[in-house]
C-alpha cells in the first residue's frame, strides 16, 4: 500500500498528516538548524535572568537598581535597537529583490544604530562602575552586568557578523549560500530584541520601580 | 609575558604525574613520528583529520573516547588501590593528588569518555539508519569534534603543566572558588568543558536537525529505528541543558577571574544557585548519555532476537516522556539543602515517575526477546548484562529517590556505587554493545567473538565483584572522596573492590586484544555483503564500509525496519533491477574544524594562565577561520554517475551471491 492511500485511511503511522517526500531543501535545513541555536542561545539567557531573579535583593548594602538605572538612556537603547532591527529587516528586503546598493545602504544603518546602541550601553556601564557600583560591588550588580554584558557581548559579535555579511555580499554577491546565511543573520538580530525586551521588562522596569 | 606560567608549573617533585606524562608525550611523540616517517600524514590529514564525512567523525569520536577511557580507568585503579592501602596509614597517594584524580576521574568519564562515545556513534549511524548521505552541517560536525578533542587535550595537559581541579568532578563553590582553589586546577576544568561543551552543543544542533529534517522519501517519523527516536531525545537535551552547563561555568568564570559573587561567601553570593543551575545540567545530562544506549540496545535486541521491536510506540512514548521528566527532578540530587519537606517530596515523586517510562522499555526488550529466535553474540550479551544490571542500579535509584533515605545516604559510597551502576551498566555497556554491533558497518569487518566474550565476562563480573561491597561500605557510613580512613569493618570490603577493578582491568586488556586480533584477522572476519548480524534497519541496506556517500540511490521506505522488508522481498524476488545513477554531490573536506581547535587550545591554554595576548592572538585566529571558511566557492564536489554505479555494482554483486547461496 503506498504512503498515500496510508493516509487517506487515516493510518496514524503517518505522524505530521502527509506522506514524508524525503530531505528538506538547504534553505530550510539551515534556518530551522539556527533556530534551534537561537533557542539554545535563549536557554542561556533565561540562566542569567534566573541568577538575576535569585540575586535582585543581594545588594550587600549597596545601591539597588532603583537609584542607579536611567531610564531614559534606556529608552534610546531600546529605540536604537528596535530601529536596527527595521533596517535589518529593510536590508533583508533589498537582499531579496538582490538589490545591493539599498542591500549596504540598509546594512549600514544597522551597523549604526547597532554601534549606538553599544556606545549608550558602554556609557552606562563606566557611570556605574565610576559610582563604586562595578559588578565586583554585590551580587546583585555581578548579575545585573552579566546579563546586561551578556546581551551587549552578542550585539557586538552580531555587528562583527555584520560587517562579514556587507563584505561578502560586496565580494561575491547573493550567491545561494550566503542567502542562507544573511537568512541566519537577520535571525540572530532580531533574537537579540527579544532578548532586550525581557532585559528592558525584567531589569529595567522593575527594577526602577522596586 | 607568560602569565602565571613559570617552571613551578611542572610537579617535578611528584613522581607518579611526571612519570605518567613523560611516558604519554614518548608515546605520543613515537606515533607521530611513525605517522610523519611511514608518510602517513598526507592521508591522514585528507582522509580523517579535515574529514567532513559523518562516519569517519564518528569514528574519531569514539577513538576519543576509548583513548580517553583508558586514562579515566587508570585514575579509578589508582583510587581502588589507594583506599584499600589507606587504612591506618596515608596510602601511597597524597591528598591533593588524590583529590585531582578522583576530580579527573569523574570528569574525564563523564564528558571525554561517555559523551564522545555516544555522540560517535550517532554520527556514525544515524545518517545511514535514515537513508541520507550526510548530516545536516558537515562541516559544524568537525568543528564540534575537534572543540571536543581540545577539552581532553587540555585536562591532559593539566597532568603535567599546573594542576587539576581539587573539587570534584562537579565545581562547588565556595570551595571552586578563588579563595579557596587558588592554583589553576578550576580554571583547567572550566575552560575544557567550556570549550568541549560548545562541541557539544554543535553536535547536538547538527543531529536534531538531521532527524527532523533530514529523512529519506517515507521515512515519516513513526517508521524511524528505535536508536534515531533516541537520538533526537537526547540531543534535545542536549540543546536545553548544555546552555545552562555553559552559562552556570561562565558565572564560575566571572567569580574567579574578575572577582564578582554569583558564588560567593560574601557580598550576597549564593552558593546554592550553583547547585541548583548544575544540576537543572546535570540530571538531563545523565539522561543524554542512557537514552541513546537505550537505542543501541532496543536495535542489539530486536537484530538478535530476529522480530521487530516490541510495542514500538510505547517506546517512542518512553523515550519523550523521559526527554520531559529529565528536566523535572534536578533537586533530588540535594535533598539535604533545606528547600522544606514539600519541595523535597514533589522532586522525590518526579524521580520515581520517570522510573515508570524507564521500566516500560525494560518490558519492551524482554517481550522482544519473547518467542524471538535469539542469538548470543556479543552485542546482545552486552544488552542482557544491561538489563540485569540496569535494573539493580535503577532500584538503588529509586532508594535514593526516597528524601528520608537520601538524608542517611546522601554523599556516601551507596551514591557512588548507584550512579556506578546505571552509568557503566547502562551508557558504558550499551557503548560496547554498539562498538561491537557498528564496528563491521565502520570497517567492514567484524570484531572477534571469542575476545569480545572474554571481555563482557570480566566487565561484567568485575562491576559485580568492584562495586556491590561500595554499597555496603556505603550503609556502614563511608563517604565518598576518602583519602584514608581507620574504620576496620570497611576495610574487607574496599579490598574486594579493588580486585573487582583489578578484574575491570582485565576486561579492559581483553577489548585491546580482541581489537588487535581483529585487525591482523580481518580477512576471516570480513563483512562482505554489508548486513553482517541479519539486521532490520537502513544502515545494513548499503556496503560495509559504506561509500562516502553512504547510498547509490536514496531508499523509499514503506514502513516500520525498513530494510527488512527490501531484504525479504530480495529473498523471494531476487535483488531488485540496477537502479538508474545519478551524480552525487557530496560536500567538500575542510581544515576548518582542526584550525578553529587549534586556536581555542591556544585560547583555553592561554585563558588558563591568564597569558592575555595570547588569548587575543586565539581569537583574532579563530575569527579569521571562520571568514576564510566562509569565504570559499567551492564547498561541494560531484562523484559522476558512473563512479557511483561502478561502487555500488561491487556490494550488489556480493549480496547476489549471498542471496545465492542463502536460497532453499
Amino acid at each position: 500500500m503506498t504512503d498515500a492511500a496510508l493516509y487517506r485511511q487515516g493510518d496514524p503511522r503517518l505522524l505530521g498528516g502527509r506522506p514524508h517526500e524525503g530531505p528538506a531543501s538547504k534553505r530550510i535545513t539551515t534556518g530551522y538548524g539556527f533556530w534551534i541555536f537561537l533557542l539554545s542561545d535563549i536557554v542561556m539567557f533565561s540562566c542569567f535572568f534566573a541568577a538575576y531573579a535569585v540575586l535582585l535583593g543581594q545588594t550587600a548594602d549597596g545601591p539597588k537598581g532603583a537609584e542607579l538605572f536611567d531610564l531614559k538612556s534606556v529608552a534610546a537603547e531600546t529605540a536604537l535597537l528596535l530601529l536596527s532591527s527595521f533596517t535589518c529587516g529593510l536590508a533583508m528586503i533589498a537582499a531579496d529583490v538582490r538589490n545591493a546598493l539599498w542591500y549596504q545602504i540598509g546594512m549600514a544603518v544597522t551597523c549604526l544604530l547597532g554601534l549606538g546602541f553599544l556606545a549608550l550601553e558602554f556609557r552606562e556601564f563606566a557611570e556605574l562602575v565610576s559610582r563604586g557600583a562595578g559588578p565586583t560591588r554585590s551580587a546583585f550588580l555581578s548579575a545585573f552586568f552579566t546579563l546586561v554584558g551578556c546581551h551587549g557581548a552578542h550585539v557586538s559579535a552580531g555587528i562583527l557578523w555584520l560587517l562579514t555579511m556587507m563584505a561578502q555580499v560586496f565580494a561575491k554577491g547573493f550567491r545561494a549560500d550566503i542567502m542562507r546565511r544573511l537568512l541566519c543573520f537577520a535571525l540572530f538580530w532580531h533574537a537579540l530584541d527579544i532578548i532586550w525586551v525581557a532585559i528592558f521588562s525584567v531589569v529595567y522596569l522593575l527594577g526602577s520601580a522596586a | 609575558m607568560l602569565g602565571k606560567l613559570t617552571w613551578a608549573a611542572i610537579p617535578f617533585d611528584q613522581p607518579i604525574p611526571l612519570v605518567t606524562g613523560a611516558i604519554v608525550l614518548v608515546a605520543i611523540l613515537a606515533v607521530l613520528a611513525w605517522v610523519i616517517i611511514a608518510g602517513h600524514l598526507p592521508y591522514l590529514w585528507r582522509e580523517w583529520i579535515t574529514s567532513v564525512d559523518h562516519k569517519r567523525i564518528g569514528v574519531m569520536y569514539t577513538l576519543l573516547a576509548s583513548v580517553m577511557l583508558l586514562r579515566g580507568f587508570s585514575d579509578a585503579i589508582m583510587m581502588r588501590a589507594q583506599q584499600a592501602v589507606a587504612f591506618h596509614s596515608q596510602g601511597y597517594l597524597p591528598p591533593e593528588h588524590y583529590n585531582q584524580i578522583f576530580s579527573a576521574h569523574g570528569t574525564i568519564m563523564i564528558f571525554f569518555v561517555a559523551m564522545p562515545f555516544v555522540i560517535g556513534l550517532m554520527n556514525l549511524v544515524v545518517p545511514l539508519q535514515l537513508g541520507v548521505r550526510d548530516v545536516a552541517f558537515p562541516t559544524l560536525n568537525s568543528v564540534g569534534f575537534w572543540l571536543t578533542a581540545t577539552g581532553a587535550l587540555l585536562v591532559n595537559i593539566s597532568l603535567v603543566v599546573g594542576e587539576f581541579a581539587r573539587t570534584g568532578w562537579l565545581p562547588y563553590p565556595p570551595l571552586s572558588e578563588l579563595t579557596y582553589s587558588p592554583g589553576v586546577g578550576v580554571d583547567y576544568y572550566l575552560w575544557s568543558l567550556e570549550i568541549s561543551g560548545v562541541g557539544t552543543l554543535v553536535a547536538g544542533i547538527n543531529l536534531v536537525t538531521t532527524v527532523l529534517k533530514l529523512r529519506t522519501k517515507g521515512m515519516s517519523y513513526l517508521r524511524m529505528p528505535m536508536f534515531c527516536w533516541t537520538t533526537l531525545a537526547s540531543n534535545l537535551l542536549i540543546i536545553a541543558a548544555f546552555p545552562i552547563l555553559t552559562a552556570t561555568l561562565a558565572m564560575l568564570i566571572l567569580d574567579r577571574y574578575f572577582g564578582f559573587h554569583f558564588f560567593t561567601n560574601e557580598a550576597g553570593g549564593n552558593v546554592m544557585m550553583f547547585m541548583n543551575l548544575i544540576w537543572a545540567w546535570g540530571h538531563p545530562e545523565v539522561y543524554i548519555l542512557v537514552l541513546p544506549a537505550f537505542g543501541i540496545f532496543s536495535e542489539v535486541v530486536s537484530t538478535f532476537s530476529g522480530k521487530p521491536l516490541f510495542g514500538y510506540r510505547s517506546m517512542v512514548l518512553a523515550t519523550m516522556a523521559i526527554c520531559i521528566i529529565s528536566f523535572m527532578v534536578w533537586l533530588h540530587h540535594f535533598f539535604t539543602m533545606g528547600a522544606g519537606p514539600n519541595v523535597n517530596a514533589i522532586f522525590g515523586i518526579a524521580s520515581m515517575i520517570i522510573a515508570v517510562p524507564t521500566g516500560v522499555k525494560i518490558y519492551n526488550w524482554l517481550f522482544t526477546m519473547y518467542g524471538g529466535r535469539i542469538r548470543f553474540a556479543t552485542p546482545m550479551m552486552w544488552s542482557i548484562g544491561f538489563m540485569v544490571t540496569f535494573i539493580l542500579g535503577g532500584l538503588t535509584g529509586v532508594l535514593v529517590a526516597v528524601p528520608p533515605a537520601d538524608f542517611l545516604l546522601h554523599n556516601s559510597m551507596f551514591l557512588i556505587a548507584h550512579f556506578h551502576n546505571v552509568i557503566i551498566g547502562g551508557v558504558l555497556f550499551g557503548a560496547f554493545a554498539g562498538y561491537t554491533y557498528w564496528f563491521p558497518k565502520a570497517f567492514g569487518f567484524r570484531l572477534h567473538e571469542g575476545w569480545g566474550k572474554a571481555a563482557f565476562w570480566l566487565w561484567l563480573v568485575g562491576f559485580y565483584v568492584a562495586f556491590m561491597p561500595l554499597y555496603a561500605v556505603g550503609f556502614l557510613g563511608m563517604t565518598r572522596r576518602m583519602q584514608h580512613y581507620d574504620v576496620s569493618e570497611w576495610r574487607p570490603w574496599l579490598l574486594v573492590a579493588g580486585v573487582g577493578a583489578i578484574i575491570i582491568l582485565a576486561g579492559i586488556i581483553c577489548q585491546i586484544v580482541q581489537l588487535a586480533t581483529s585487525i591482523r584477522h580481518r580477512e576471516e572476519l570480513r563483512d562482505v555483503t554489508g548486513d553482517p548480524w541479519d539486521g532490520r534497519s537502513l544502515e545494513w541496506a548499503t556496503a560495509s564500509p559504506p561509500p562516502v556517500f553512504n547510498f547509490a540511490v536514496m531508499p523509499d521506505v514503506e514502513g516500520e525496519d525498513a530494510y527488512w522488508s527490501i531484504k525479504l522481498r530480495a529473498r523471494e524476488q531476487g535483488l531488485s533491477r540496477e537502479p538508474d545513477y545519478k551524480d552525487i554531490e557530496m560536500p567538500r573536506n575542510s581544515p576548518t574544524g582542526f584550525v578553529c581547535a587549534f586556536f581555542a587550545t591556544i585560547m583555553g591554554f592561554a585563558l588558563i594562565w591568564h597569558i592575555w595576548w595570547m588569548v587575543v592572538l586565539g581569537g583574532i585566529g579563530a575569527f579569521a577561520t571562520f571568514v576564510v571558511f566562509a569565504w570559499r566557492d567551492h564547498d561541494e564536489y560531484v562523484i559522476p554517475a558512473a563512479e557511483v554505479a561502478r561502487i555500488d555494482r561491487l556490494n550488489r554483486e556480493a549480496r547476489r551471491a549471498s542471496l545465492a547461496g542463502s536460497a532453499p
